[in-house]
């Protein structure tokens, strides 16, 4: 499968949180702001494409020891590790880095979206290459679902008009699901 | 006694994990386009929570504090590979159209929480109760919404059709990607209005019910960015 192929389907058609429910949590703790929308937006691109460089290689590993069924237990570990050793290096190194990306480092260490892409990379049998690419591609996904729904909910703020058992939760789940809706417009846009 | 019984009972109505806590969307939301799939992931986390929740509350003294959130994952990691080895071996359909949210139950919130806030401080029979209580909460969840997207978006009784006219003009997308978003939020909606708003006392998905409180620097990070 060409790359472009690759990066449109995970960015519109299978988008990671409005289509395969992957890492709804941030999605709906964290899009109250645009700038906290937008930072860990950022994080999770950053992330899960150093997880699917060092998950791939370690997964061929495990093949070949004919190990593979380990992988949900090594993965997680593996990015647990990466994320505090990013941590560490960012605030070290690239203070201004870490100070804007920083704070969402440990929440994502426990974000289904990125052990998801590892995960679905192997499923699917992509090369090295596609699978940086898929993981890319679901992290631009992801920043672009948080940002309009960050723009949606800023809009919800405030409204007294929202029936009294809707307010709250329900409405923002509510918004998400015609968020979902209009998303499902680009099914068929990538064969 | 009573106490026993009301630490099993707690997960189930009062403290459910799905409805009132708000924990674990994400395999809520995924895995109930039917019936036998929201109940078939409410079993398999059951029984990851039970384990991990009795092999922790066992471990609680030998592990040390500053580690604990990583020895902790590799517990719940390692009953989720020995769940997903049973649920291949002898129901191969459900291991199917499960497919990637058996691996994804290692970071499911509501099992990480439970070790968190309740195993690593309670003895073996208490933590057990409680995490068996936690997953029939969860998996009771899990059904009846499988069973409203099922009805309506399939036409559908846990597979044997309900009539006719539903089964040729069903409401396809209930059983989506967005009608489980509304689904969810009009079960949401009906327990705040039945219980006249007092039982979902969360109004914000945020940090409050999150099993990461502790550790995570989310809720600095907010404050942080209020003062910014």
């Amino acid at each position: 499968m060409g790359i472009l192929t690759i990066l449109l389907s995970v960015i519109l058609v299978n988008n990671c949180i409005l289509a395969q429910f992957l890492g709804i949590c941030p999605f709906l703790g964290v899009s109250k702001k645009l700038d906290s929308a937008v930072g860990m937006g950022a994080a999770v691109i950053f992330v899960m494409v150093l997880a699917t460089a060092a998950t791939w290689p370690i997964q061929q590993l495990l093949n070949r020891f004919e190990i593979g069924y380990l992988q949900t237990v090594v993965f997680i570990l593996v990015i647990a590790a990466l994320v505090q050793l990013v941590e560490l290096i960012l605030k070290k190194f690239i203070p201004a880095l870490h100070k804007s990306l920083g704070v969402y480092l440990p929440l994502i260490t426990t974000n289904c979206a990125v052990l998801g892409v590892t995960i679905n990379n192997i499923d699917y049998g992509y090369t090295y290459v596609q699978s940086l690419f898929n993981a890319l591609g679901t992290g631009i996904g992801f920043l672009l679902a948080m940002v309009i729904f960050s723009g949606m909910r800023s809009k919800l703020e405030g409204n007294d008009k929202i029936p009294k058992p809707f307010q709250g939760v329900p409405i923002v789940l509510v918004s998400a699901s015609i968020l979902a809706l209009s998303f499902m417009g680009f099914s068929g846009l990538v064969g | 006694m009573g106490n026993k019984l009301g630490i099993l009972t707690k997960g189930i109505i009062k403290e459910n994990p799905v409805l009132v806590l708000l924990l674990g969307t994400c395999p809520t939301l995924a895995t109930t386009s039917s019936a036998i799939n929201g109940l078939g992931m409410g079993i398999a986390a059951t029984a990851v929570l039970l384990c991990s929740n009795i092999v922790i509350s066992i471990l609680k003294n030998v592990i040390p504090d500053k580690v604990r959130i990583p020895c902790y994952i590799v517990v719940i990691a390692g009953f989720v590979t020995v769940v997903q080895f049973l649920l291949q071996a002898f129901v191969p359909s459900l291991y199917e159209s499960l497919g990637i949210f058996i691996p994804l139950i290692v970071v499911n919130c509501i099992i990480l929480g439970r070790a968190e806030m309740f195993a690593s401080k309670n003895n073996v029979i208490d933590s057990a109760l409680d995490g068996l209580g936690m997953g029939i909460g969860f998996t009771l969840a899990l059904g009846v919404m499988g069973l409203i997207r099922e009805i309506i978006g399939a036409g559908t009784f846990f597979g044997h059709p309900i009539c006719n006219f539903m089964v040729e003009n069903p409401l396809m997308i209930i059983a989506l990607a967005p009608g489980g978003f509304f689904v969810y939020a009009c079960l949401i909606a009906a327990i705040n209005h039945f219980s006249g708003g007092k039982a979902i006392k969360k109004t914000e998905f945020g940090c409050a019910g999150c099993s990461m409180k502790n550790i995570c620097t989310q809720e600095k990070c907010e404050q942080e960015g209020a003062e910014a």
